[in-house]
């Protein structure tokens, strides 16, 4: 990639690896290839929506990115700079994250002044106490929060409120990136449209950049403008939102895809639907060549033997399959 | 095919919801939607919890009395714990062994005189020494050791267990292989072995100081509960931060960036406050205890200082003629572990409602 490029991105990962040593008795232990050489970008302001089965490893790219976990391998850049021990103190002002459980990530024990003040006092971003309070009230505000509710505690709040103290929590640094850990996926179905609207209003408001991950296209269809599809740990197919919609190309994102509920009946009688047979592999005990093979439609020798890499069909979409 | 409501009929098995059932919400009731419900802090909730339960309760009150006792008797009573009783400036020698609230023939005369005399609460013992005044001393030294113990090994064993649970891995497993070596060792033989080798050290070295008052062998016995029953604490907390650091509250404070000190002291120690709490309430007595058994041994502190089990131990001499010199001390103690173990139960209840069976 040209250096021209590089700076127009606001975070990179580069071969991103993280894998985790597993005991299995006697002193021994096996690799568990979370996340398995996990490659993209994201430009300042955009939505990449990451997609997959639980437990295909869509946290762990989440977590290895911000350094919650130390990567077993690979780079991540920021702004074009890489992001290293030394250095992600002072990032953590600029990437911050959403989590999926609004229950556990809220401390029972705090209010939500406290919550949301926490980034605040850790960078010392307030110079007196009213304008700690002023900032905590404003971000209350920002996400749609009764400000009266400011000395309450967390577990005071239904799950839809939760969501949006930890989204005060990560917007009070002010940051130009959010991983969003499936903020929606915990909800009644009812909130989770307004909160995926709330996303989309505060990313026009503050121009942030969203690594937005969750398990079923339909979420992530609506907000972001690229999707990465992932399977076992690896990125199987990238391409903008439109396009992956219209012409998915790798059988995975087919069988997702063919997977949402259309408004049509018309239209949903003529597709057919393609149900996956057989269960994940274990991330321990990978299967040869192409990992989705156990499960493929199209499989053929050479799927066992080598492993399909993400290759431009154009238009920025990408995709790992021999056969598609 | 409608009804008034602009409802479609309804078909007879349908399960289509019968609008003429519902009334609107009154203004009340729309309100009650909004308000939530009173805020309430978890500690205010455990308080409430805590004063629910008799036993607790009735231990803090004993307490409180034992306290109240200790701290005012000494100014009511005009005995010294180490004075021998004197009547009008003369030595009394007749007031030996005296039975709880009578006196000696000297005492009697100058009563007789017209003289006032301080009644001897629990009797005096056999060197014409008040024993209400002993027992009352006895107690705040056992008492004393007791929190200062115990405090000792809160601040150890919370320390050493936090860096260990937080850390994790190597750290972590080294850490608690040493806590596994000290918790084999035989604890008793290792008080006793190490109050006698440091109580000869420390004797000649604390001549002079203000510790000389203690005795080397109480010094000595505050050395051993730093050294040997932090073990216990450290374990007990670095279980409860092995849990608490799974909850993505603490992955979330890291990603702020909030330094690893931080994280320990704002989210991880108040969430393992409460077992915290109760094991300090438990550890005082286990604290007394040790005292008590090391004094009646003759380890404990130095005479003329009377602790509980150094009392007790006195009283072993004339038992059959003055038992009751057995008993107060004895039940003393019985009383103090017995209100700290039910306090400490109590509040266990009321922290952590889930442990309750
Ligand atoms: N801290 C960890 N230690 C060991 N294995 C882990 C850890 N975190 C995740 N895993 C494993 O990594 C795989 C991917 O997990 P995760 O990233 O949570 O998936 P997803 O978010 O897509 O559901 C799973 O098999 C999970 O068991
Ligand atoms: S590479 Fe082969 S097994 Fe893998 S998705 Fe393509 S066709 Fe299926
Ligand atoms: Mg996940």
């Amino acid at each position: 990639m040209s250096s021209n490029d590089k700076n127009e991105c606001l975070v990179e990962v580069k071969d991103l690896k993280q894998y985790f040593p597993i005991k299995t008795g006697f002193g021994k232990t096996v690799p568990l290839k979370a996340v398995d050489g996990v490659s993209f970008s994201i430009k300042p302001g955009e939505t990449l929506g990451l997609v997959g089965e639980s437990g295909c490893g869509k946290t762990t790219v989440g977590r290895s990115l911000l350094q919650l976990y130390k990567p077993t391998g690979g780079e991540v850049y920021f702004k074009g700079e890489k992001v290293t021990d030394q250095n992600i103190k002072a990032l953590r002002k600029e990437m911050q994250m959403v989590f999926q459980d609004p229950y556990s990530s809220l401390n029972p024990r705090m209010t939500v002044e406290d919550i949301i003040g926490e980034p605040l006092d850790v960078h010392k971003l307030y110079s007196t106490k009213a304008e700690r309070r002023e900032k905590i009230l404003e971000l209350m505000e920002l996400v749609g929060l009764n400000a009266e509710h400011a000395t309450r505690y967390a577990h005071e709040f239904s799950g839809g409120q939760r969501q949006r103290i930890g989204i005060a929590r990560a917007l009070a640094v002010n940051p130009s990136f959010i991983v969003c850990d499936e903020p929606v996926s915990a909800l009644d179905v009812s909130i989770q449209a307004q909160v995926i609207n709330m996303f989309e209003d505060l990313q026009e408001k503050l121009g942030v950049a969203y690594l937005f991950i969750a398990h079923d296209l339909l979420v992530v269809r609506h907000i972001s403008d690229r999707i990465a599809v992932m399977y076992l740990g690896k990125i199987v197919e990238i391409a903008d939102a439109d396009e992956l919609n219209e012409n998915p190309m790798h059988p995975y994102t087919e069988s997702l895809l063919s997977a949402i509920p259309m408004p049509d009946p018309n239209l949903a009688k003529t597709r057919k639907r393609i149900i996956l047979e057989g269960d994940v592999p274990s991330p321990m005990n990978l299967p040869s060549g192409c990992a989705f093979r156990t499960r493929c439609r199209y499989a053929t020798e050479q799927c066992a033997k080598e492993c399909p890499s993400l290759t431009d069909r154009g238009n920025g979409h990408f995709v790992s399959c021999f056969n598609k | 095919m409608s009804n008034e409501n602009g409802m479609p009929k309804k078909n007879v098995l349908s399960a289509q919801i019968d609008l003429k059932k519902f009334d609107f919400a009154t203004e009340e009731e729309k309100k009650q939607q909004d308000v939530m419900s009173e805020s309430t802090t978890f500690f205010k909730d455990s308080m409430r919890r805590l004063r629910k339960n008799p036993l607790a309760m009735g231990s803090i009150v004993v307490l409180a009395v034992i306290l109240l006792v200790i701290i005012f008797a000494p100014k009511i009573v005009p005995y010294g714990y180490s004075e021998i009783i004197t009547v009008d400036g003369v030595r009394d020698k007749t007031a030996k062994n005296l039975a709880p609230f009578t006196y000696s023939k000297m005492e009697q005369q100058y009563m007789d005189k017209g003289g006032k005399v301080f009644p001897h609460i629990f009797g005096t013992d056999e060197q014409c020494r008040d024993y209400f005044i002993r027992v009352v001393y006895g107690t705040r030294v056992s008492l004393s050791v007791g929190l200062f113990a115990s405090i000792i090994v809160l601040i150890i064993g919370v320390i050493y267990g936090s860096i260990s649970g937080y850390a994790g891995g190597k750290v972590d497993l080294i850490m608690m292989r040493i806590v596994d070596i000290i918790y084999s060792l035989p604890d008793l033989l290792m008080v006793i072995l190490l109050s006698v080798v440091l109580g000869e050290t420390l004797g000649t070295a604390i001549k002079g100081t203000v510790f000389a008052k203690l005795g080397s062998n109480m010094l000595s016995l505050f050395i051993v509960f730093g050294l040997l029953y932090w073990v216990g604490m450290a374990r007990l907390v670095r279980g409860q931060i092995l849990t608490i650091k799974q909850n993505d509250y603490v992955l979330a404070s890291k990603a702020i960036g909030t330094p690893a000190h931080r994280i320990i002291r704002t989210h991880i120690l108040p969430n393992c406050l409460s077992v915290i709490i109760i094991s300090v309430a438990l550890q005082i007595p286990s604290a007394i205890f040790t005292e008590s058994y090391l004094s009646f041994l003759g380890l404990g502190v130095q005479a003329p200082m009377p602790s509980l089990g150094s009392l007790a131990n006195a009283a072993r001499d004339g038992l059959t003629s003055y038992p009751y010199k057995l008993i107060f001390p004895a039940v003393t103690i019985v009383l103090i572990v017995l209100a700290f173990n039910l306090l400490g139960d109590g509040l266990r209840d009321a922290l952590d409602p889930k442990l309750k069976k």
